[in-house]
């Protein structure tokens, strides 16, 4: 057992209007500069959908993630250390400019500088990349809003098996948005996938980054990352992803997706879990567990034994407590409605989904509507337009039930709030079908729909007593008496534990595998020293 | 993209990236370092760190009013993020943090884009010809008097327009040009010929006021925006006597049931969609109705997909579901008392013989009555008592408004111990008589034909009266046992109008699911005490005849007793942005402090007679009026019925006369006479005419075009093509043939040869190069909204705040309000020689909140021309005051707050208040005049202090006048009022104040809805709370309406009345070249998601974020009979213009209709296309003008006219075009 905490996030797709202020204030902030034109961090997609890049998701094409082998170790899908070797200087997994799209812009000056002519100016696209006149074909986000026409359907796996009940026709039409940024994975692919050692999850909030002074450009994070969020800056020749805004979030503000989330449809907060258990958990044998695998990695904050081993483990006290107000863990755990986005891809991601509700699929014949009874106004779950399997498919694995179960309890909470603002009685019936309670919808309700400010993002701020930085902002105190004087003691008294945002060096990072192979444990290391063995002990020498 | 290409930016992609690295390596291949750590992890904290962030918001028209924040680093602006610091509203409620959007989001691009305006501009020929007339002459006014008096001089630059040339200028020389073009304009024109334009002020109300004050001070004509861009919901001054009002989106919160009908919340409500989101976890239900499936559609419930246009038959059914199971079969308290106390159904209306049947009349008023001398006896209308079955003139109607009763205050809606009597039908004593009612669903004629029906009738004072409640039955088809008549046999009868059956037919939405939504939408206005609410905008008041369809959705919200109350009624979301601080805003902007009245002008007929689109009106009026009228507009034209109203007094008309009004003022004192009897005898000698009846005589052209914070050229021409040769005078798409002479008006001259170039010169003032911008002569540059001071309020929320600068205004830009008051300045010094003190006589249309609304009685139309009565200013035409305008004044008038504050007071809405201590406090805070004009008065030389002003004298923002605005209002009305803001009497909202932290406003008599106790604002909650009337003629909310020109149209009633047939009016618009397959479809043009109207079109991330141009969405079943593909090249034409651009294919859409986004640039992406060779066009190449000429009616209670409020709307939805797919190589050259 070791108790680590991670900054995570959910998004209750349900509220999420599309707008995608979310991709623009992310652009604006952090990739708004040459090389990272075609770069979008954070982008939503409008589902179904090709996606960005285009059938990212399909991973039979792509190789990210991971899988697990014959004997049912996880390995990445991709392969290990060998075949990266073997492909270095071409990797058949790799996205090309066109799988995203090429930059333009247009010759806007042109509007002002055109001569007199005899017709009226119009300014044309240009590559961003070779200047030269272009013509859009694919952008960022370039099927918004069609709904999956014919030919970007084709290109969004979680189609696959379910032709029988979508029909691209104007009558069945259903669409939906997933935004996405990083997933700051427990079991990151892309870490491991790194032949340069420069990506790490931090050791105080989980974040992935990437160290720039390391990364020499081979991109296989990008190939290794089953969500493609992981981009290579053109001009610096490194890899480049979302950092999560780690620079507001040690500061206890919410990552600029989420403050500026128009929807409110993001939350912010603090999870425990048990570094330890993550391995077992990503190589659950059946797909479909993975989702309650990675549950069970998650420790209650409410459990005083879970506080003092995180106390043990040098997570401060109030990042402790951070964790017990966590919004993402009353979605995740408490409520059970937030999902991972593709469990399947094992890499335990962080960044978790309320699948949305829909309207009904037939406006005459919907079930669930009574004509003689006008106050029973919703319709059943089943009758939506989202079939249940294709969230199933981008969120369990395609086990349908866990999905119906969350769609169920939004659907009881909506009713029962409805209850309430008309003094009915609650109901019974219609709660304890989704296994919910009063209350437990009441606060629920408070937390999706109220959701204010503080309540959204519950981010407690980096320590940073311990670091140089106190030295560099204080100097004035580097004197007899100052904190110089003080540190002087530590040195005889026992070593205190590392907090979080400490910049705990290293150390203890390799664990024995089930199969008895010494492996390099990622959670626990901070990027500053070395990880042997990252890809297993069987692949340890080179050919 | 050719595999070519991406091969080679893949390429240059891959080259940056090989290289190997020195380092130490690891027995397994990886890298090793020895330093470093994280030290990395500083290039991210570096990105982050700025010096400051300022507090702005963006001036854009689109209700939203975002407070955000602005970061600087370096001196540079780099990137915003939304402010997430508004107040409070309340515990159990989302906030309005964060508000904003992706196109806000991404407003710093423009700081230092390449499409900035850095310089001042005017294009070469007219610069070339300038400095030659400067050359010859010292003078400037004589200078640009040469410049414009050769006909060939002015087509070399006027033919130029938009064909690119510009040549930069400076300031000082192009601020002379533009000014000595206004002097000469003024001495030989008259000020009316020029014209300015800029919207929503409440998008940036220092900014909006800056360039009005200035028109108003040298007697410009200043155009509407709300009318003209067909945002004004014409059913609000119909129905409720105002311009709009509507509930703040945190009231969405409070809704049990919410229909979502026109408007796509998530795209053009952005910030606020989330309360619509979350009040469904509350329990609300949402509808969505819209003829596709849009981001709105994700949150509904249920989606009816109605047919575009048809909304109106939808809603019909709906009410008479509503009728006949909450008011026939079953009565419901509430409503009950709803109807007979805010509504004007239990009033008792006259029926009038035909044909062997009825048909509705007139109101029955006090002056029908036995006996009645009392004074506005003709306003005061009248019901039955149900207890006594007495005829009863209840206090609230408009004949109390302006009258003061011996006993007191009666414009109030208190009934005493009277019962109203909805129904006649099962009395006694009445008789069961046959009504013809209008139908329009049946046959391809506009003007429908008649369905007999019958309601309970009885006799009053000799008059054969019934209830509007019994008519509304009988228009709704609900049938009662006994009653003469056809009516339907049952839901089901598909076969009579109004039935959800017969609507299925006409909308396609399932006649069970229209009638569950009706059922359940008032069956939770009956659970709730009226919280079920209607989202509508631009997808329904877009059309010919959406004020037939809002009229349909606002008696949703009436027979359910849900207007007036929290969480119900109406929710009209369409440009519009109310202007929190009202009455500050409306005297300083149009220059009230110092003369009195300004030139307002309804904007759609001021353009569609200055592009001369009247001469291509297809149909005349009477093909749209009911075989049920009197016939009365039978041969009439739309140019002639324009002019009509504009010599009736019920449209403002500027330009006004054939004649200079500086000269007729001059002309009258040569005579000896009167100004307004000099005018009179001249109009009735026919010496004098309206410009209205000759627009294409030279003397009546706008001359100069002022156009600042708008687009108007591409954004909100409809027409634009047309505008584009005959305003401008250059090249033009347009194909559609002038009207033949058979159809051709009677008292508009029609001249044989159309103008071309009226526009002698066209000025526009931007941040961004828009199309109006390359359309104009002179192009300044403006500072953009990070970089100036002013004021940002919305209806969406309650707050008023700040734009601050961030950084000072770059290169050779200046603020709105500097420019103005730079070009005031050059005026008055060029006015010193050539216009000096001038006397202007200003003709103002009869005015709504006035005693003008008296002037007309019954809303008979009398016309003097024809001999139906004297020409009597005021009453019979429009009212005549003369202005004393010393020209040479304007700029130090314009700095400071004038003195007719203090003597005359402030008024709003028909309420005046003292502003006293205001002025005093003002001097204080702002600093006083020296010397001059304006000597001792407040200074507003500044933006900062022109807001402060603003603060200071509305209500809204300073509890004193709040608490006096509603005192006043008290004093006529007699019921208890000003509690409502004692509150926060002693609130004073300073500048300083919004620049800190949006702040709420306060309620007052400038708004019908209360906030008292931090309620959210819903509008006419004190109109039910409190029974103050509605300024209407029954002083109750409207179903019937009796004006003349409503029965001769048939629409005394809500009626469905379908989209224009434009192929009968103009033909199949195919040209069809041989083996090229072309599609007639419905042409509408929704909002942009990826940009409000034109602004944001062009910034590159919107572009990035979606298809990098303009594009037509349709169905896959459409492009498949084109063969079209997704992304493919087409183009779209009529007789209006053409257009090309990229298909954007999808089966979101239905079959049979496209989408281009509204208000699409056409500068961008934008090729020459195959059917005219010129580069084309915008979404406006292909609409045109539609004047529905109930639309011009005044002079008349809740008719009469005020700005913005009435008037003929810009509608451009009931358009089709033809679609082709075109050659796939473009030529942008």
């Amino acid at each position: 057992m070791k108790v680590m905490a991670q900054v995570a996030m959910v998004m209750n797709l349900d509220k999420c209007i599309g707008c995608h202020t979310c991709s623009v204030t992310c652009k604006q902030t952090w990739t708004n500069r040459p090389g990272t034109e075609y770069v979008w961090f954070n982008n939503v997609e409008t589902k179904p959908g090709a996606g960005y890049p285009r059938r990212y998701e399909d991973q039979e094409k792509w190789k990210g993630g991971w899988t697990l082998d014959r004997r049912g170790r996880l390995r990445l899908k991709a392969g290990g250390r060998l075949r990266k070797l073997l492909t270095l200087f071409h990797n058949p997994d790799m996205p090309s400019l066109d799988d995203f799209y090429e930059p333009w812009t247009y010759d806007y000056q042109s509007l002002t500088t055109a001569p007199l002519s005899d017709t009226f100016p119009s300014a044309r696209p240009k590559s961003q990349l070779t200047g030269r006149d272009m013509r859009p074909v694919h952008g960022p986000n370039w099927d918004d809003d069609l709904a999956g026409a014919a030919e970007y359907a084709a290109a969004d796996p979680n189609l696959r098996g379910l032709a029988e009940r979508v029909r691209l026709e104007f009558e069945h039409t259903f669409m939906f948005y997933l935004p996405r940024i990083c997933e700051h994975c427990l079991n990151p692919s892309c870490v491991a996938s790194c032949p340069s050692g420069a990506m790490y999850k931090r050791e105080e909030d989980g974040i992935v980054l990437v160290d720039e002074d390391r990364c020499r450009g081979w991109r296989f994070c990008v190939s290794g990352c089953p969500y493609k969020k992981v981009y290579f800056n053109h001009r610096t020749g490194k890899a480049e992803k979302c950092t999560f805004c780690y620079p507001r979030i040690e500061a206890g503000q919410p990552t600029i997706c989420a403050e500026t989330c128009v929807g409110r449809l993001r939350h912010l907060g603090v999870m425990l879990y048990d570094a330890d258990a993550v391995l077992d958990a990503a190589s659950v044998q059946d797909d479909k567990d993975l989702y309650e695998a990675q549950l069970s990695v998650f420790l209650d904050p409410h459990e005083d034994w879970v506080r003092e081993a995180a106390a043990r483990d040098g997570i401060a006290h109030d990042w402790i407590e951070a964790a017990r107000r966590s919004p993402v863990y009353a979605l995740i755990k408490e409520h059970r409605v937030a999902l991972p986005l593709h469990p399947e891809y094992r890499t335990m991601p962080m960044v978790w989904y309320v699948p949305p509700l829909s309207p009904v699929a037939d406006a005459v014949h919907a079930t669930g509507y009574h004509d003689d009874d006008p106050d029973r106004i919703f319709a059943a779950i089943d009758a939506l337009r989202i079939p249940v399997e294709y969230l199933a498919n981008l969120f369990t694995a395609g086990d349908t039930a866990v999905v119906e179960g969350v769609l169920r309890k939004l659907t009881a909470m909506r009713g029962h709030m409805r209850a309430k603002q008309l003094g009915d009685p609650a109901d019974r019936r219609l709660l304890e079908r989704a296994g919910a309670t009063a209350d437990g919808v009441e606060d629920l309700y408070r937390l999706l729909a109220v959701a204010k400010y503080d309540e959204r993002y519950v981010i407690p701020k980096t320590h940073a007593e311990g670091s140089g930085a106190l030295m560099a902002q204080h100097c004035s105190l580097d004197r007899p008496g100052g904190v110089a004087d003080l540190a002087s003691h530590d040195e005889v008294d026992p070593a205190p534990p590392e907090l979080p945002g400490l910049a705990a060096p290293g150390g203890g990072a390799h664990f024995r595998d089930s199969d008895g192979q010494v492996r390099f444990n990622l959670l626990g290391w901070n990027g500053s020293a070395p990880a042997p063995g990252l890809f297993g002990g069987t692949e340890g020498s080179a050919p | 993209m050719s595999s070519d290409r991406s091969g080679e930016a893949l390429d240059r992609l891959m080259r940056s990236a090989q290289y190997f690295f020195p380092g130490e390596q690891s027995p397994d291949r990886r890298v090793l370092y020895r330093d470093g750590g994280r030290a990395a992890e500083e290039f991210y904290r570096e990105r982050w760190r700025h010096d400051r962030e300022v507090r702005s918001t963006h001036g854009v028209n689109c209700t939203g009013s975002c407070s955000w924040r602005v970061f600087v680093k370096d001196g540079i602006i780099t990137w915003e993020t939304q402010a997430t610091d508004y107040p409070s509203v309340g515990p159990d409620s989302p906030e309005y943090e964060p508000r904003g959007c992706p196109r806000g989001a991404a407003f710093s691009w423009y700081t230092y884009s390449p499409t900035r305006i850095r310089y001042p501009y005017v294009r070469r020929p007219l610069l070339q010809l300038w400095r030659q007339a400067r050359a010859r002459s010292d003078d400037p006014v004589e200078a640009w008097q040469w410049l414009t008096s050769d006909p060939e001089r002015r087509a070399l630059y006027k033919r130029a327009r938009g064909k690119g040339g510009f040549v930069r200028a400076t300031w000082r020389e192009v601020v002379e040009l533009v000014a000595a073009a206004q002097v000469d304009t003024v001495k030989r024109y008259g000020p009316d010929r020029i014209v300015g334009f800029s919207p929503i002020p409440a998008m940036s109300i220092a900014s909006y006021s800056a360039g009005t004050r200035y028109l108003s001070m040298i007697g410009g004509t200043i155009s509407s925006f709300y009318d003209w861009y067909a945002d004004l919901p014409m059913a609000s001054p119909q129905v409720f006597g105002d311009q709009t009002d509507v509930p703040e989106s945190g009231d969405w919160w409070n809704a049990g049931y919410l229909i979502v009908w026109g408007t796509n919340l998530p795209i053009t409500r952005t910030p606020d969609a989330h309360f619509m989101t979350e009040a469904r976890y509350r329990g609300q239900k949402v509808v969505v109705v819209s003829p596709d499936y849009g981001d709105h559609t994700k949150f509904a419930d249920d989606w009816l997909a109605a047919v575009p246009g048809t909304d109106g038959a939808l809603a019909m059914a709906m009410g008479h579901v509503i009728l006949t199971e909450f008011y026939r079969d079953r009565r419901v308290p509430r409503f009950t008392e709803y109807a007979k106390t805010y509504t004007d159904l239990p009033f008792l209306v006259r029926l009038r013989e035909r044909d062997g049947a009825y048909v509705p009349d007139k109101f029955l008023t006090a002056a029908d009555l036995p006996g009645a001398d009392e004074e506005a006896a003709e306003f005061k209308t009248v019901l039955l008592d149900a207890a006594t079955g007495e005829p009863v003139v209840p206090n609230g109607s408009l004949g109390f408004r302006w009258t003061s009763p011996e006993d007191g205050p009666r414009w109030n809606l208190g009934l005493d111990d009277v019962d109203p009597l909805l129904t006649l039908y099962g009395r006694p004593g009445g008789e069961a008589v046959a009504v013809d009612l209008p139908r329009f669903d049946a046959g391809p004629e506009e003007s429908g034909g008649a369905v007999r029906r019958g309601v309970p009738a009885t006799r009053v004072g000799g008059h054969l009266v019934t209830t509007v409640f019994d008519l509304v039955m009988a228009q709704y088809a609900v049938g009662r046992a006994g009653l003469p008549g056809q009516w339907p046999t049952g839901y089901d009868d598909a076969d009579t109008p109004c039935t959800p059956a017969w609507q299925e037919a006409v909308t396609s939405v399932p006649a069970k699911a229209a009638a569950r939504v009706a059922r359940e939408f008032a069956r939770n206005a009956e659970r709730t005490g009226g919280r079920s609410m209607i989202a509508m905008g631009a997808g329904t008041n877009h059309w010919f005849h959406s004020d037939q369809i809002y009229r349909a959705f606002l008696s949703l919200t009436m027979l359910t007793g849900s207007q007036g109350v929290n969480g119900g009624g109406w929710a009209h979301y369409v440009g519009q942005e109310k202007v929190r601080p009202l009455t500050g805003w409306f005297h300083l902007a149009f220059g009230l402090d110092w003369q009195r009245p300004t030139r307002h002008m309804v904007g759609t007929p001021l353009f569609w007679l200055a592009t001369d689109q009247w001469r291509y009106e297809a149909f005349p009026a009477d093909v749209l009026t009911s075989p049920l009228g009197r016939g009365r507009l039978a041969g009439r034209t739309l140019p002639d019925l324009n002019a009509l109203a504009a010599r009736l007094g019920w449209m403002p008309s500027h330009p006004t006369f054939d004649r200079n009004p500086l000269d007729l003022c001059d002309d009258a004192q040569r005579a000896g006479k009167d100004v307004a009897d000099h005018i009179v005898d001249e109009l009735k000698a026919g010496r004098l005419r309206f410009a209205a009846e000759d627009p294409d005589d030279p003397a009546n052209f706008p001359r100069v075009l002022l156009i600042w914070r708008a687009n108007l050229f591409a954004s909100s021409m409809k027409g634009h093509e047309y505008m584009l040769r005959h305003l401008l005078g250059t090249d033009d798409a347009m194909t559609a043939p002038e009207t033949p002479p058979v159809l051709r008006p009677q008292d508009v001259t029609w001249r044989e040869e159309a103008p071309v170039g009226k526009l002698d010169l066209s000025v526009a003032v931007d941040f961004r190069m828009t199309s109006t911008c390359l359309f104009s002569d002179v192009v300044l540059p403006a500072a953009t909204w990070y970089e100036k001071f002013d004021l940002s309020s919305t209806d969406l929320h309650p707050f008023v705040h700040a734009f601050n600068p961030a950084i000072a205004p770059p290169w050779q830009t200046r603020s709105d309000f500097d420019i103005f008051h730079t070009l005031a300045a050059e005026f008055s010094r060029l006015a010193a020689t050539h216009l000096g003190v001038r006397r202007d006589v200003v003709a103002a249309p009869l005015a709504h909140d006035t005693p003008d609304e008296l002037a007309q009685p019954h809303g008979v139309v009398r016309d003097w021309k024809a001999g139906e009565c004297e020409p009597v200013p005021g009453r019979t035409m429009p009212r005549l005051t003369v202005v004393e305008r010393d020209y040479t004044k304007v700029a130090e008038k314009m700095a400071a707050v004038g003195p007719l504050l203090d003597t005359l007071g402030t008024a709003t809405k028909g309420v005046t208040w003292h502003p006293g201590e205001e002025i005093d406090d003002l001097r204080a805070r702002n600093g006083v005049v020296r010397g001059g004009v304006a000597d001792g008065r407040p200074s507003i030389a500044r933006d900062d202090q022109f807001c402060e002003a603003v603060l200071a004298l509305s209500g809204t923002t300073n509890g004193r006048l709040a608490v006096a605005s509603l005192r006043a209002l008290e004093k006529r009305t007699g019921v208890p009022l000003a509690d409502l803001a004692e509150e926060r009497s002693g609130d004073r909202i300073t500048f300083e104040d919004t620049r800190v932290q949006p702040r709420a406003v306060i309620t007052s008599a400038e708004w019908s809805g209360t906030e008292s106790g931090g309620r959210r604002y819903s509008p006419f909650t004190v109109n039910v709370e409190r029974l103050k009337p509605w300024h209407t003629l029954t002083g109750r909310q409207h179903f019937f309406l009796d004006h003349d020109w409503m029965a001769e149209f048939g629409e005394q009633l809500p009626v469905y009345r379908p989209p224009l047939n434009m192929l009968a009016h103009v033909g199949d618009p195919r040209r069809n070249p041989a083996g090229h397959p072309e599609l007639v479809v419905r042409y509408l043009t929704p909002h942009s998601k990826w940009s409000i109207h034109s602004e944001y079109q062009e910034n590159l991330h919107m572009l990035t974020l979606f298809r990098g141009g303009p594009g037509i969405w349709m169905s896959p079943l459409d492009a498949e009979k084109i063969q079209v593909a997704d992304n493919d090249w087409i183009e779209a034409y009529n007789r209006n213009g053409v257009v090309a651009c990229r298909a954007v294919v999808t089966h979101r859409m239905p079959e049979g209709t496209v989408f281009m986004y509204h208000t699409m640039d056409r500068h961008l992406n934008v090729p020459r296309t195959e059917t005219s060779g010129l580069h084309g066009g915008g979404d406006n190449s292909l609409t045109r003008l539609l004047i529905k000429p109930t639309h011009l009616i005044g002079g008349y209670a809740q008719f009469s006219y005020a700005f913005n409020y009435i008037g003929p709307t810009g509608n451009q939805r009931d358009e089709i075009t033809v679609i082709r797919r075109r050659a796939q190589e473009v030529d942008f050259q």
